[in-house]
């Protein structure tokens, strides 16, 4: 199973970091084995996802929605109705209660749209720990709400000004900071990026959503899905929901943000554009220029508006085992409208890249065929956004 | 004999430390650069580090970070810096070493990168992203173009984690003064003495101290217990306050003056 011992998913993934940090790497990796097979940790872990974050998440059947776009039948994974309002409280969760084993009682975080933020400020305010969110200046602004909903939660925002204020700035400073602090410091990452052990740790946790669905499925249906559908930023909910269906005969299909379009140079879809490189400790797909300079990105969705991915999606680009597209600021505040006034659902507009491909696929597809999207987050943080758009 | 080797070397025989200075290469331009090189190792600098601007310094704090920024902005890149280490070549024999993340030199291709450090004349490279043992490629090429791989170790280092490092290093070790990113500090730890010390008794290759170290006084000290001291940001600072006029060579050669009469 992937990543090997360096922690490589094939070419990508491995370990890209100051040496300082080599020793907090090499003991998240060591307790994180052990842990891993412990009995009582998992239920540990299950218990709060239960009893605290409220799973299961429905697998819910979007009758509306499928009459509506015609093709395969679509099922909403609903992560939306996660404490905290995304699937990121899984992996927060998760992570902080692996700080409690690694005896660290100061967590960070990098956030974009604030989901992951708001995730780790509220495990941070469950386990008792002191928390310190980066999020870039830029994100502050567009993202309020949720820079509130942190501070109520005991956690310091700490403003992010250099580079392009966004979460890949917010990411350097969160690993200076570790650099800085890592005696007493874990760091919470909240995407399936990093140096190793970070990407399989996050798709670990974050696996429950593809292990429910699997099981939610089978039980309505009988069978398994044709396609699983999800956002891909960083890539974690996609991870999440893909890894559990790896060895079956699935189809996945990761949606990147196209921002302005792939030709305007203006998105955040280093798997349909970019090329290989390194930062953030990995090797994986980048959004880069000639001389190696990480290129400024954009995307509508702020969780979405970073220039690398997961490795181990570049992983699955390269064999083949996922499919990437791209939906464009446009396609997705479409297809937020149309679950809104479809099914009475208000999608993250993460989330809703992911809903924009249901009208491509939709052509290429027949109401036999199933497909499983993840609801990654509810756009409650979104509105003003989606206002700002409004042309009516 | 490369030339940091030749350096240490010389200076072991006087019974000297080497003064290291860093410079971002193409702050404010690379012209700056091309007059600063010469100068600082008339005023005293031993090795002169070139820092390669990238855009997401992770390893760096505010003020490197902002001379990469500048750097950026006058168009530098690792092309334009390796033609200005082939100019410097002509008139400075100084030991240069080029101070680079891994992305720019990965996307320029390793290959290519260790075949024109060493047709420039460039004597060893630091990445401080690339921890040794992810720097398989990168050492095999460059033993064989005479090119030093200065790998940084760190007070968070296990002893077995800094003898592996110092195998795999050549020309120095460099030491990472404290947990933390560049920048300057007010004062040295208290601890960094004695890890200096364990350290120098464990590897062979000479040790060379870097990060927080901002004057003369904590570069005196620090240079008793290690084989080189390295002052960066201190120098960036200088270059910024005076840009692109004429005061900024005067200015840093007055700075590097005096570290190198402290040490």
């Amino acid at each position: 199973m992937l990543p090997d011992k360096s922690g490589y998913f094939s070419e990508f993934g491995g370990k890209y970091v100051p040496e300082t940090l080599m020793y907090a790497l090499n003991e998240l990796d060591e307790v994180y084995k052990k842990i891993k097979g412990s009995r009582t940790f998992r239920e540990e872990f299950l218990y709060y996802l239960k009893q605290y974050a409220g799973r299961p998440t429905p697998l819910y059947f979007a009758r509306e929605l499928t009459r509506k776009l015609g093709g395969a039948k679509i099922y909403l994974k609903r992560e939306d109705l996660c404490h905290t309002g995304a699937h990121k409280i899984n992996n927060a969760v998760g992570q902080a209660l692996l700080a409690r084993k690694l005896n660290k009682k100061r967590i960070i975080a990098e956030t974009g749209a604030g989901q992951h933020g708001v995730a780790a400020a509220t495990a941070a305010a469950l386990f008792g720990m002191k928390c310190a969110v980066y999020m870039g200046r830029e994100d502050m602004k567009r993202q309020a709400l949720n820079v509130y909903r942190m501070k109520l939660l005991g956690a310091e925002v700490i403003p992010v000004e250099s580079g392009t204020r966004t979460l890949k700035d917010a990411i350097n400073e969160a690993i200076r900071d570790w650099v800085t602090n890592v005696r007493t410091t874990h760091y919470l990452i909240g995407s399936c990026v990093g140096p190793h052990p970070y990407p399989s740790i996050v798709r670990d946790f974050q696996s429950v959503i593809g292990e429910e669905s699997r099981k939610q499925f089978l039980a309505v249906q009988g069978k398994l899905p044709d396609y699983l559908l999800a956002c891909v930023g960083g890539g974690s909910n996609a991870i999440g929901l893909f890894h559990p269906f790896y060895k079956d005969k699935v189809k996945f299909i990761g949606v990147e943000a196209a921002g302005r379009g792939l030709k305007t140079g203006r998105h955040s879809a280093p798997l349909s554009k970019g090329s290989v490189g390194i930062l953030h400790g990995m090797r994986s797909y980048l959004m880069q220029d000639s001389g190696g300079q990480i290129c400024e990105t954009h995307s509508v969705s702020a969780g979405l508006d970073y220039p690398g991915v997961g490795p181990e999606h570049s992983y699955y680009k390269k064999i083949g085992r996922a499919e990437y597209v791209s939906a464009t600021d446009s396609q997705a505040i479409d297809a937020f409208r149309q679950l809104c006034e479809t099914e009475g659902i208000i999608p993250a507009l993460e989330s809703a890249h992911a809903l924009a491909y249901l009208k491509v696929l939709a052509k290429k597809t027949t109401e036999k065929q199933t497909v499983i999207v993840c609801l990654s987050g509810r756009g409650d943080k979104d509105l003003d956004i989606v206002t700002k758009k409004d042309k009516y | 004999m490369n030339r940091i080797n030749r350096k240490f070397n010389q200076l072991k025989r006087k019974r000297k430390k080497a003064l290291i200075t860093f410079i971002t290469a193409g702050d404010p331009d690379l012209g700056t650069t091309e007059k600063l090189v010469p100068e600082m190792a008339q005023s005293g600098a031993d090795i002169i580090e070139l820092g390669v601007p990238f855009s997401d310094p992770l390893a760096d704090g505010p003020t490197i970070q902002e001379s990469s920024q500048r750097a950026l902005k006058s168009g530098t890149s690792l092309a334009k810096i390796l033609k200005t280490v082939k100019r410097l070549r002509k008139i400075t024999e100084v030991p240069l070493v080029l101070m680079t993340y891994l992305n720019p030199v990965h996307r320029y291709g390793c290959r290519k990168f260790v075949d024109e450090c060493e047709s420039a004349g460039v004597d060893g490279i630091i990445v401080p992203d690339l921890i040794a043992e992810e720097a398989g490629n990168l050492i095999t090429m460059s033993k064989k173009s005479g090119l030093s791989t200065i790998f940084l170790a760190a007070p968070t280092s296990s002893p077995g984690r800094i003898r592996m490092i110092a195998s795999k290093s050549t020309g120095f070790l460099y030491y990472v003064s404290l947990t933390g990113t560049t920048g300057e500090r007010k004062s040295i730890s208290k601890s960094l003495i004695a890890e200096l010390k364990r350290i120098r008794g464990m590897v062979k290759i000479p040790v060379a101290c870097g990060f927080g170290i901002s004057t003369p006084e904590q570069a005196g000290k620090v240079s008793r217990y290690a084989d080189g001291v390295i002052v960066g940001s201190a120098i960036v600072k200088i270059i910024k306050k005076y840009g692109k006029t004429s005061r900024t060579v005067k200015e840093v050669k007055k700075f590097v003056s005096s570290l190198k009469e402290a040490i």
